[in-house]
């Protein structure tokens, strides 16, 4: 039985915001479904009482010294923006169509 | 001539940084056009960099340990000004406001900067063949792979276009192509270079990291850009690591465990094995007492890195979205336009691994897929942990073949994953281990040893791979 339908994958590439075609439907299916498969090998370990790693190198609480430093300069930030307006990034309508 | 050599040369006043720099820009122009190594070669600003350096020297200063060292830089590394793209079309033309700090620790050594190179689309692959600008080829047989992802960066220094690359390394990516090509190519420990600049792509994983001709040059470089960097929340607090000073020191002593599981996973060749085999008698030969190790969990690490880099990828990838740099398809409104912009821009790994680690970490599927990799993370800690009571190293193969032809595994996305069966462990343990040159295949082409250490173990896994270096075939 196949661990991912192409509705999964539909759903997923919706979350993800991208499109696909019903071809690419089909084939991502396949290659995402024999990369899940594989997954398989894990299943049989018992892991219950094993904690679970977010990351490699134990840090905590890192934090920076509360004073003021130079950040990014704000003409050369919006310079590599698709659209600006008034200093700020300028998208569509996030509600409704563009007039 | 070796980095240190040129470096030596230029600081001594015996050989210009400009001479250097134009006999790698000739290699530049004679097989770039084959090899595709470089997106962006800065032959100009290259030039007005090597002449400071030159005027430096002649003013009598000292411009640092790379002094004329031309470098090649993985495009997924920020350079200010200068486009970086990640080799993808969602970020073509985008000029980065801040310089990545390796790029500027290189700068302040005086190394020069020759261009950027390909990669795979966002470091997604093992074979450069993911490139939204197509693929590069291998130095030594134009017909097979680099290996990937830093396969631009790995080929620059293999074909002599640039004399220090750097990679980045989240599952492999600086080694195995490093072994593909016949270089040097090391990781560090998680934390140990700072990733600021560093486009993400599996945040908990990503480590930047040297590609050399040879192995006191991937320590020099290590001390140059390693060292804590406040501008990386993860960057270990502590000083620049010191590897020159105990380089030579020999093996004599050391006991070094050769991963059981790795020589016998799937796929491994046996010229591969071979020379493997003939890395572990020159260690015995130079006095380290060598054995089998255990590292069982080992198995499971492609399992685990399936899932968890790209559950990783698909939240740091979020970012590109149409609104505050690179690629934009106008739509109707806002979400449309995201869509538009992201299927646009993206390729089709990419995507792969979007959607597999959103269905990863997505409701109900979270605990089966993600919440396991992440347990089997800490097996497979717990294993290296036991392995490294035993021994003070470990060795492997870096990868299971040498150099395969291009377009061979592009179909199949699980057999491109298997090529990186050696080098997961690393990444998911947060370890360092690098590569080291060691002889050749039945195809003629260079195979690689794998030499790991446990955290903060630099100092000693560069003291085995010189000891590798000077007795490879």
């Amino acid at each position: 039985m196949p661990r991912i339908s192409p509705e999964d994958v539909a759903h997923v590439a919706r979350l993800a915001r991208l499109h696909l075609s019903d071809e690419e439907l089909t084939t991502f299916t396949g290659q995402l479904d024999a990369v899940l498969g594989h997954a398989a090998d894990v299943e049989a370990l018992d892991l219950d009482d094993v904690a679970p790693t977010s990351h490699p190198y134990p840090l905590t609480n890192v934090l920076r010294d509360d004073v003021v430093a130079p950040s990014l300069d704000r003409a050369e930030v919006l310079a590599q923006a698709p659209e600006v307006e008034d200093h700020q990034f300028k998208v569509p309508p996030v509600l409704g169509e563009a007039p | 001539m070796s980095a240190r050599e040129i470096a030596a040369a230029v600081r001594a006043g015996e050989r210009p940084a400009r001479e250097v720099l134009e006999e790698h820009l000739a290699v530049v122009d004679a097989r770039d056009g084959e090899l595709h190594a470089f997106n962006l070669v800065l032959a100009d600003e290259a030039r007005a960099a090597a002449d400071v350096i030159d005027d430096r020297v002649a003013a009598g200063e000292d411009p640092g340990p790379l002094a004329g060292v031309p470098v090649a830089l993985k495009d997924n590394l920020c350079t200010r000004g200068v486009a970086t793209t990640c080799s993808s079309k969602i970020l073509e033309g985008w000029q980065p406001p801040y310089d990545a700090t390796v790029v500027a620790r290189l700068a302040e050594a005086g190394a020069v900067l020759v261009g950027k190179t390909n990669l795979d689309e966002f470091a997604m692959g093992s074979s450069t063949e993911n490139s939204a600008f197509g693929p590069t080829r291998n130095p030594h047989d134009p017909t097979k792979v680099p290996g990937g992802s830093s396969g631009g960066s790995t080929a620059a220094v293999a074909a002599g276009m640039a004399s220090v690359g750097l990679g980045s390394d989240t599952g492999g990516s600086i080694r195995q192509p490093a072994a593909l090509c016949g270089v040097v190519g090391m990781k560090p420990t998680y934390g140990r270079v700072s990733r600021y600049g560093l486009v993400a792509f599996a945040s908990s994983l990503d480590q930047i990291g040297p590609i050399t001709t040879t192995v006191a040059d991937a320590a020099t470089v290590f001390e140059v850009i390693g060292g804590h960097d406040p501008l990386d929340s993860t960057s270990i607090p502590r000083p620049s690591p010191e590897i020159m000073a105990t380089l030579g020191d020999g093996v004599a002593g050391l006991r070094i465990g050769v991963i059981d599981e790795l020589m016998g996973a799937e796929g491994m060749a046996p010229d591969v094995l071979a020379r493997t085999l003939e890395a572990v008698a020159a260690l015995e030969a130079a006095g380290a007492t060598v054995g089998e190790a255990s590292v069982p969990a080992a198995v499971y690490g492609i399992t685990a890195y399936y899932l968890v880099a790209p559950a990783e990828a698909s939240s740091n990838l979020a970012r590109y979205d149409g609104v505050r740099y690179g690629l934009r398809v106008d739509a109707a409104n806002t979400a449309d336009m995201n869509e538009a912009s992201r299927t646009a821009g993206f390729g089709d790994e990419v995507k792969r691994r979007i959607m597999l680690g959103t269905y990863a970490l997505s409701a109900g599927y979270y605990d089966a897929y993600y919440g396991k990799a992440q347990k089997v993370r800490t097996l497979l800690i717990r294993d290296f942990e036991k392995a490294y009571e035993e021994f003070d190293l470990l060795l492997s193969p870096t990868t299971p073949t040498t150099a395969f032809p291009i377009g061979e595994k592009t179909a199949d996305p699980l057999t491109m994953y298997l090529n990186d069966v050696c080098t997961i462990p690393s990444n998911l343990a947060g370890h360092p281990s690098m590569s080291v040159p060691f002889g050749t295949g039945d195809d003629g082409l260079p195979v690689g040893v794998q030499v790991l250490a446990p955290s903060l173990g630099e100092d000693t896994m560069f003291r085995a791979a010189a000891v590798l270096e000077g007795a490879a075939p």
